[in-house]
């Protein structure tokens, strides 16, 4: 299918990208990699009729890492947190969780800033960010503002991100104990049917495609953080849940695997 | 509509596209590189992988914009000048990887794009790097078998 | 095998590698999109977005704003280029089936999702496309029938009011048996009652449809471009509709990225384009969308099947009873109602049962239109008995391969006449199975299953056996007559020698995959003793291959290539006549090896091949009253059809706490006679196995109430990927078939056929001690899951 025509205007740099916003107004897009945008403008689900492309913001592909933090340029791809080897010594969860997703060519092209203002439920990176406890620097008119990744999502497709501010870097602990993802799909290039990421030794719990949002699933890691096992902590992860109904799951059978899958990723996590 | 730059299989291109061009159909319809198909309208099929930059893409879910002074490798520009294919399309081949082969050219450059970015890679990675490209005649073995042939990792 | 006298076989049965290859991996190949044709008129469908509605109106005029965009045309606008004509179907399978008239563009009532309501003609695909998404079409929507069961409630909404019912046809094959079949129930100790869905398939070949029409102003002719599997059939069919002389059209088929059936048909957009090519004297064309195509191409399966056996105490099945709902959609595409039929004479498989019922009742629902689909009613069939003798199996208490043992047609029994009516040619069932379970490894896998269930693995592991017979090579032309198909099944094929020995081979067979070129030549070069790359053949365009029906039916080789042997053999008949006039010989005095003809018993006295060819060319010293040149043409209808088949071993490991299966090891072992290729089969073999597979696990074309396919493209319908594919391990078993000079029968469909039951007899085999007796198609995660708990006492 065929995108709706729009006009392209190319961001020289990150203020640069700010303003085109500004001048355009609400229908106006940032384009990074576009594996999430273009599928969604080729079915026409999305026509905005200005794309600032800042797939070309080099100085915006990084991996630097100091004072227990790690810090990621926006525009860097998924193929680059894959296979950096400082990520494997910092971060080895997140260079794990990048090489699941989609397939490579898509991760060749994809950026973790683009799958975090994009903010879809399914996504993988942007549940392993929120149980990192990651922290997600916004640059807008006014200058630059650093959102917990727990206050970024605030429903399907949305986040605080303003019309007219663009994430510049994506910042989460290093090192940080046991960890684990949980990936479970019918396809390998699909999106997870239910996902969980298990941080920090059970401190960071997130799940994927659970609701609205990627979510945190705080009653588990309180459940960890008081001494529960695996299997007890697991079963509250549903709890209080909406997830979706779709052709692969039903909120029912959603449940059920997230608490399964919680417990096999704090089991693999160190949590007995 | 654009001005835009290509290096297309080492040579440059230039043409006019309006922003919205998919880079599949600047390649097919504009510069007449037929040989990269399309498949599918989701980013699921894979049969328009060329490589950008070296690295394996869906030409699908690019605008021609995005590519402007890239290095885009087509399937076309894989074999030698005098016809000599290149040992993965050779590979293919020799192991019967293809039947009606449309998904074939785009199997070829993820292929290619895979080994040089895995090394080493062993039957279930291969398997697991192509899940982005699918074929509905083969049912993969000799695909499978034929990357890992040109891999030098084995295979039948 | 003998190719010819006294000459080894050098090429058929090995693994050459296709010439069709290097054109395909370079991009050389063009496909039907691939085709530049400057000033061509591009065509964009404006399709329903109801699954019934009454078209109030149609408004273009913001589509007609838009750069590029020249015209918005309903199908009342449309109406009198076809004029009476409408889209055929070709199979009338009973004198008084319903077949509501089908226009390529709908004038009043759209009747299903898809069914095109207008059509925009613009300069480009892009415009193409802008405008037809910028058409806006009133509905008065109507009461919509989905799913086959709600088609024949009371009260059911009609598809077609005129037609006063949503019934299409009922077709039963009992005559007088009606009688035995129930005796041998009433007699039986074992009765097994099941019944099955067969979800609707998207068949998606990885190259959507797409079409051309090219006219020639001037002259009136038309050529006709189509990703299809049936050129000449297209030809015909579109003459007839449109009325264009067959000596003015011409059809092609380019590269065809994949069939399965699915373009085996004669769509609306090859109509509609060729009618407005000739009415606007430009090129028309229309390149399908992916997921447009999951709307407008036809679906496959759709069936609701009751199958009932009846066995006595040892298990040996007395009676099979089987009553089918099959799903139409909402209109007949070219073969529609003939594809349950093709399953209807199997039912039995490949068993020895002497009493047989089968009844299918055929239904209009408001969906896209069903057809042939990789296998065509046989896997449906194979599908219902083979689950069904599992089940006998638990109820007799003997293991799956055992009830099969005791139940196969015996090697011994061949020409076997089956109580459906059919003579099975050749085979040894039971040493196919036993091939099949060495090469499993079953005992092993049998102990490793308990191992698993005694230590309370939530991964189980599950075997699931089928053995399956299926008729290849359509067909008999007056068997088709009996069953009111609209067509023979003959194929036709020509020989040509040229001066050089250099050999043209033109087959009416239309390959889009199966690598005919190759094999062909194979076959060929045995034959004359020469090298297959000397061997061109020609196909799938009819200025080419004038004569010709086509590829389906895993006919090409048992009949288009029977039919290309028999044209050479004529041809080296003519040749030996020339070489017994040089060589002052006696026919009977010569023999042909190698590609020479000899005196036998005066080895010295030879002439080859290449000096009758020019002789024949030159015809300056030919016999008297011979025609020069080396060429024979041969049209074949086969006697009967073949009987390809085979045992498929499955094992999944289920995890019980997700319902997730895995493949983990598949086993083959396939009688489909002697093999040209085994390369070319075993591909085949591999790639109709996970489509089949697929079919088990993955694959469903997903209805919402109100009609609506939910699973239109391929993120959510699930074509597997390399990812997903076990290793296929595969064996032959080969009994040369007796119908054809080559012994051959077909592998086209075997995998497909076979693969879904062996999948989910497996699946149930995991669970069967937990209860699960029976998980739908596809045994999706989610679907085994809630069938443990459903087993189990309710979900947890």
């Amino acid at each position: 299918m065929i995108p709706a025509a729009f006009d392209y205007e190319v961001a020289e740099s990150a203020d640069h990208a700010i303003a085109l916003l500004a001048q355009h107004g609400d229908d106006a897009k940032l384009l990074a990699g576009g594996h999430s945008l273009i599928p969604m403008m080729r079915y026409r689900l999305a026509t905005p009729s200005v794309l600032v492309d800042v797939g070309r913001l080099d100085d915006l592909r990084y991996i630097r890492t100091g004072n227990g933090t790690v810090s990621i340029g926006a525009l860097t791809r998924h193929s680059e947190l894959e296979h950096s080897a400082e990520m494997a010594e910092a971060c080895p969860m997140l260079a794990s969780v990048a090489a699941l997703v989609g397939d490579p060519a898509v991760r060749h092209r994809g950026t973790l800033g683009g799958t975090l203002a994009h903010s879809d439920p399914a996504s993988d990176l942007p549940a392993a960010v929120l149980a990192l406890g990651g922290t997600i620097v916004a640059q807008g008119p006014g200058g630059s503002r650093e959102i917990a990744a727990t206050d970024f999502f605030t429903g399907y497709f949305e986040s605080v991100l303003a019309a007219d501010e663009m994430i510049t870097e994506v910042r989460v602990p290093a090192g940080g104990g046991g960890w684990n993802y949980q990936k479970f799909n019918r396809r390998a290039q699909d999106w997870a049917i239910v996902g969980v990421a298990v941080a920090g030794g059970g401190a960071g719990v997130s799940l994927v495609n659970m609701g609205s949002t990627p979510i945190r699933a705080s009653g588990v890691e309180a459940a960890v953080a008081g001494g529960a096992s695996a299997a007890e902590a697991a079963a509250v992860a549903a709890d209080g849940l909406e997830p979706p109904d779709d052709l692969n799951a039903d909120a029912e059978y959603r449940s059920h695997l997230a608490r399964v899958l919680t417990e096999r990723a704090l089991n693999a996590a160190g949590v007995a | 509509m654009t001005a835009v730059t290509l290096t297309v299989n080492g040579t440059e291109r230039s043409l006019d596209v309006e922003p919205r061009t998919l880079l599949v159909h600047a390649l097919r319809d504009d510069l007449g590189l037929t040989g990269t198909n399309i498949g599918c309208d989701s980013s699921s099929c894979g049969a328009c992988t060329v490589l950008v930059d070296g690295q394996s893409a869906k030409s699908c879910t690019m605008f021609a914009v995005q590519a402007d002074g890239a290095d885009i490798t087509t399937i076309e520009g894989v074999a030698d000048a005098d016809g000599t294919l290149h040992p993965m399309q050779q590979a293919f081949h020799e192991h019967h990887a293809l039947q009606c082969g449309y998904c074939t050219p785009g199997m070829v450059m993820a292929a290619i794009s895979l080994v040089e970015e895995y090394p080493g890679l062993d039957e279930g990675g291969v398997r697991h790097g192509l899940e982005g490209n699918l074929c509905r005649c083969t049912g993969y073995q000799n695909i499978v078998d034929a990357v890992l042939a040109a891999a030098g990792s084995g295979g039948d | 095998m003998t190719i010819t006298e006294d000459a080894p076989a050098a090429h058929v049965g090995s693994r050459r590698l296709r010439k069709e290859d290097p054109a395909l991996l370079t991009g050389e190949a063009r496909f039907i999109d691939d085709l530049a044709l400057p000033g061509a008129i591009w065509v964009g469908v404006v399709r329903s977005t109801e699954a019934h509605a009454n078209i109030v109106g149609i408004d273009g005029s913001a589509a007609l704003e838009i750069d590029g965009v020249n015209e918005v045309l309903s199908g009342a606008d449309l109406a009198p280029l076809w004029g009476e004509g409408a889209l055929p179907c070709a199979w009338p399978v009973t004198p008084d089936m319903k077949n509501p008239t089908h226009l390529p563009v709908a004038t009043t009532t759209a009747k299903y999702v898809g069914d095109a309501v207008a059509v925009v003609l613009a300069d480009s695909r892009y415009a193409a496309a802008d405008g037809a998404a910028a058409v806006v079409v009133d509905y008065e929507p109507l009461p919509a029938v989905v799913e086959i069961e709600d088609a024949v409630a009371d009260g059911a909404p009609l598809v077609h009011p005129d037609l006063e019912s949503n019934e299409c046809y009922t077709w039963g094959l009992w005559g007088d048996n009606a009688a035995a079949v129930d005796a041998a129930f009433a007699e039986a100790a074992h009765v097994v009652s099941e019944r099955y869905l067969q979800q609707r398939l998207i068949p998606a070949p990885m190259e959507p449809r797409g079409c051309a029409a090219v006219p020639s102003p001037a002259g009136g002719e038309l050529t006709l471009y189509s990703a299809t599997q049936i050129p000449h059939i297209l030809k015909v069919m579109t003459a007839v509709v449109l009325g264009i002389p067959e000596n003015k059209l011409r059809v092609v088929a380019p590269s065809v990225g994949g069939g399965f059936g699915c373009k085996l048909n004669v769509y609306a957009e090859e109509i509609l384009c060729s009618a407005l090519a000739m009415q606007r004297g430009a090129p028309v064309r229309w390149t399908e969308g992916r997921s447009e195509g999951a709307l407008s191409t036809i679906q496959g399966r759709g069936q609701v099947q009751h199958i009932e056996l009846a066995a006595d105490a040892d298990g040996k099945v007395q009676a099979v009873r089987v009553k089918l709902l099959a799903d139409m959609g909402a209109y007949l595409q070219l073969v529609t109602p003939g594809v349950p039929l093709l399953g209807g004479f199997l039912y039995h498989g490949c068993y020895d049962i002497p009493n047989y019922m089968f009844e299918c009742t055929s239904v209009f629902t408001n969906r896209t239109p069903t057809d042939a689909y990789r296998g065509a009613g046989r896997p449906e069939a194979t599908y219902a008995v083979e689950r069904a003798m599992d089940s006998l199996a638990v109820s007799v208490g003997v293991s799956p391969e055992e009830i099969r043992a005791r139940n196969f047609i015996g090697a011994d029994a061949f020409p076997y006449e089956s109580a459906a009516g059919l003579v099975f040619d050749s085979g040894d069932y039971q040493a196919v199975l036993d091939k099949a379970v060495a090469l499993a490894g079953l005992s092993e896998r049998r102990a490793d299953q308990a191992s698993r269930v005694a230590a309370g693995s939530s991964k189980r592991l599950g075997i699931g056996f089928s053995s399956y017979v299926e008729m290849c090579g359509l067909a008999p032309s007056r068997v088709l007559a009996s069953l009111d198909y609209g067509a023979g099944g003959w194929e036709a094929a020509t020989v040509r020698i040229s001066p050089t020995c250099k050999v043209q081979v033109v087959t009416g067979s239309t390959p889009h995959g199966q690598g005919h070129e190759t094999c062909w030549s194979m076959i060929v070069a045995d034959q004359l003793g020469v090298d297959p790359d000397d061997v061109e053949v020609l196909h799938s365009d009819t200025a080419v291959s004038p004569t010709g029906l086509d590829t389906y039916g895993s006919r090409s080789l048992a009949v288009g290539g029977t039919a290309v042997y028999m044209a050479t053999e004529k041809v080296i008949d003519k040749a030996r006549a020339i070489a017994a006039h040089q060589l002052e010989a006696s026919e009977e005095d010569l023999e042909f090896s190698g590609g020479t003809f000899r005196v036998r018993g005066t080895p010295e006295a030879e002439v080859p091949l290449a000096g009758i060819a020019f002789a024949a060319f030159t015809a300056h010293d030919l016999p008297d009253g011979m025609e020069p040149n080396l060429e024979a043409h041969v049209t074949y209808d086969p006697p009967n059809f073949t009987f390809p088949n085979g045992t498929h071993i499955a094992v999944v490991e289920v995890d019980t706490d997700t319902g997730n299966v895995d493949l983990v090891d598949y086993v083959a072992v396939d009688d489909c006679g002697v093999q040209i290729n085994p390369l070319v089969v075993e591909g085949q073999v591999h790639g109709g196995i996970l489509q089949g597979a697929a079919q088990a696990l993955y694959e469903d074309a997903v209805y919402n109430s109100d009609g609506q396919l939910v699973s239109t493209n391929l993120a959510d319908y699930l074509v597997p990927s390399a990812a997903e594919a076990p290793r296929f391990r595969l064996d032959s078993h080969a009994t040369p078939s007796p119908t054809n000079p080559m012994g051959v029968k077909g592998v086209g469909e075997a995998g497909t056929i076979a693969a879904a039951p062996a999948v989910i007899n497996a699946v149930v085999d995991a669970l069967r001690d937990l209860g699960v007796t029976d998980v739908d198609m596809p045994a999706s995660p989610q679907t085994v899951w809630k069938a443990i708990a459903d087993a189990q006492g309710g979900a947890s």
